[in-house]
């Protein structure tokens, strides 16, 4: 596997008088988490295989704010905001794409009413516009026929009604996909929203996450898609607290692609 | 003496119906308590959701058994209220089966009123076995102890009963017609009353009479009285469902308002322009600054909050899909409602009291009654607004109440004070130095 990502950054873009045709906001889990960055890179992988021309922010990005809103600070999240929208607006962004979806449901909704109008898509929604535009092509490759079972994030599912772009993508790897007793409109939170992540779960009987991963077992998978850098986290967890790391694999959709197309 | 019945039949109603308005109005005040919120927006998309959410109940059938059970009683109300409307006019007029001129038609109304109150005798004892005897979990949580239960069986006894002295009624009129009795006009088709006719068979005239009027005029004050407890009970939502699904979030599920007292501020502080000396504008500042940042009590939250709390009908649908609570964590969304609707409950009495002007009673909706546990368990997953059948939204209140917690109290839990210092410090949740942000870059 080749090292060299091409990641243009907006500023040098400008530099040159270039407009990339897309922002890819990375997100602070993107950025700094290290299972994360590696779905950032495969995202990058499938983008420089299509010829995307984006740019990424880089250290002039900062956090979107939405930990900071769901933990009721508004006022932090709307400084955060407001920061970031200015930096977009200067670059003349029209159109985000993100890996996350709590980046991608506060710049796509929250972000409006402060000044920064853009058109926001879903990494997975990004690939299957590529798809269907044929500026990417997928084959099955190694998950040709795998039992594929997909969680639903909340903020990409419930919260803004995106339930098929990740389903179709993982059929195009001509996977087996497996659903849980709670999916779609039904999912089932994987415990990390609503600034959770950032915080120890109060006193239950267990955790939420290892009760999601026990409803992504009950499929008998070999693979839990994700489509979102928390629940990777929080599922991956999971996995590991009932001792099937071995068996099973939680991967993003663009970790799935970029396999799949040995990238 | 022959208008005595109409004499008193009308005051009857006139109480019923009066008492009722009263009521009616001791809620729109208490409603209007919250703090005003705009809701004239995306009126088309309003009227679709009340008209599919409330009128057509498609939520409701999300839940099969329950649903379909829940539409029969629900067809059986409506329908069976152009019945209390002849009723009505035969009380006040002191006819009887007014509206027997329709002939086949009249037949047929009153043969699908038949079968749809026995259909309604039959659901309503298969919810009251669902609630009593097959142990479903969301009706035994914490919050449904005490009134809460014996609302829930009360509402099913008094429709119980309604529905049996209907179709009594209806059987001793079938009885009195076939004997040809004076005044029992030859009308309507009885499908189910005429398997109990046989009890009265042999009777005098009389005393079907008696039975046949007893019948009548239990039933009548009976629907007057139920119309009365729907105030002091859940069962509001017939009521509160329509308005409440035309008020109902239309923005995406994950959009949470921008407050805009925020917003003014925030701006100031970034605008280089502002002079941070400078004496506010005449009268400018002090419409825009709230008292308080979020809400600790119910005169915090907004109308739209608050009359999602008289429609609660504690079905428990959101409580049974919010993960904290399916891992047994404190929080119930339902308790939220419900709750919220008992504190304002109380505020109203107290200002009633205290002719109408509310006297500080030492207590607030947080803490009083909603604890901080139960706030920060919630992972804002919407779980509980896609489950409910009457879009109730408990997410915004908790929200609001965090937001009373973190702005005015500095009260969030330390892990969030750390994350937040992250944030304001690193632009990231975590403490990992801005200029670091692209290193993945050139990591292998």
């Amino acid at each position: 596997m080749s090292n060299e990502l091409k990641v243009p950054t907006m500023a040098e873009l400008f530099a040159e008088g270039k407009q990339p045709e897309v922002l890819f906001w990375v997100g602070c889990a993107g950025s700094f988490d290290d299972r994360a960055k590696k779905i950032t890179k495969a995202f990058v992988k499938i983008l420089n295989k299509a010829n995307v021309s984006f740019a990424v922010l880089g250290t002039e990005e900062s956090c979107t704010g939405d930990p900071a809103k769901r933990a009721g600070n508004e006022f932090l999240f709307q400084m955060q905001a407001v920061t970031n929208i200015e930096v977009m607006n200067a670059y003349e962004v029209k159109k985000v794409v993100t890996a996350c979806p709590h980046c991608f449901n506060t710049i796509k909704n929250e972000y409006p009413g402060l000044g920064g109008n853009y058109e926001v898509v879903h990494h997975t929604q990004f690939l299957k516009d590529l798809l269907s535009e044929g500026r990417i092509t997928m084959e099955g490759g190694q998950y040709k026929g795998k039992r594929i079972t997909f969680h639903d994030p909340c903020y990409l599912g419930r919260a803004n009604g995106v339930y098929e772009a990740p389903r179709d993508l993982i059929r195009k790897l001509d996977a087996e996909l497996v659903e849980m007793k709670n999916c779609k409109k039904k999912g089932l939170c994987c415990g990390a929203g609503g600034a959770q992540m950032f915080k120890e779960p109060e006193n239950g009987n267990k955790d939420v996450n290892v009760e999601r991963t026990e409803q992504a077992l009950g499929t008998k998978p070999e693979i839990i898609a994700a489509g979102c850098p928390f629940c990777n986290t929080m599922m991956t967890d999971g996995v590991k607290s009932k001792e099937k790391e071995g068996e099973v694999e939680v991967l993003d959709i663009a970790e799935l692609i970029a396999n799949a197309e040995d990238l | 003496m022959d208008y005595l019945p109409n004499i008193i039949f009308l005051l009857v109603l006139v109480a019923g119906i009066g008492f009722f308005a009263k009521n009616v109005k001791a809620l729109s005040r208490n409603i209007k308590l919250g703090k005003d919120v705009d809701v004239s927006d995306n009126k088309p998309q309003r009227w679709k959701n009340m008209a599919r959410i409330a009128l057509g109940q498609t939520k409701m059938v999300v839940r099969p058994v329950a649903g379909i059970l829940h539409i029969v009683v629900y067809v059986g109300f409506i329908i069976i209220n152009i019945e209390v409307l002849e009723i009505i006019l035969d009380g006040l007029l002191g006819t009887h089966r007014i509206f027997a001129p329709l002939g086949v038609v009249y037949d047929v109304l009153i043969g699908s009123f038949e079968i749809l109150a026995f259909l309604v005798i039959v659901s309503v004892v298969i919810f009251w076995v669902r609630r009593n005897v097959i142990k479903i979990q969301r009706f035994l949580k914490p919050e449904m102890k005490g009134w809460p239960k014996k609302d829930g069986n009360l509402i099913l006894y008094i429709e119980f009963v309604l529905m049996t002295l209907f179709l009594t009624m209806n059987a001793a009129d079938f009885q009195l017609q076939t004997i040809d009795a004076l005044h029992y006009v030859k009308a309507g088709s009885f499908p189910v009353s005429q398997f109990i006719a046989p009890i009265f068979s042999g009777m005098s005239e009389a005393s079907l009479i008696v039975v046949e009027r007893s019948a009548w005029w239990l039933h009548i004050i009976g629907i007057l009285l139920f119309l009365n407890y729907l105030y002091y009970s859940k069962h509001l939502h017939i009521l509160l469902a329509f308005p409440n699904t035309y008020y109902g979030k239309v923005k995406p599920k994950g959009q949470l308002d921008n407050l805009e007292a925020v917003t003014a501020e925030v701006k100031m502080m970034m605008d280089p322009d502002v002079d941070p000396f400078a004496a506010p504008a005449e009268g400018a500042d002090e419409a825009a600054e709230p008292d308080k940042f979020g809400a600790s009590d119910v005169t915090d939250l907004n109308w739209v909050q608050l009359l999602n709390s008289y429609t609660c009908t504690e079905c428990g649908r959101c409580t049974s899909e919010c993960p904290a609570n399916q891992t047994g964590k404190l929080l119930s969304p339902r308790k939220i409602m419900m709750d919220t609707r008992d504190r304002l409950q109380e505020v109203g009495n107290n200002i009633d009291k205290n002719k109408g002007e509310f006297v500080a009673d030492g207590k607030q909706l947080l803490g009083d009654y909603i604890t901080e546990e139960e706030l920060w368990a919630c992972t804002s997953c919407n779980a509980c607004t896609e489950a409910c059948p009457v879009s109730i939204d408990p997410l915004s209140i908790i929200m609001d109440m965090r937001r009373y917690l973190v702005m005015e109290q500095s009260a969030a839990p330390s892990d969030l004070n750390n994350m937040m210092g992250n944030i304001e410090n690193n632009g990231a949740p975590w403490p990992f130095n801005q200029m670091d942000r692209l290193n993945w870059k050139n990591e292998s």
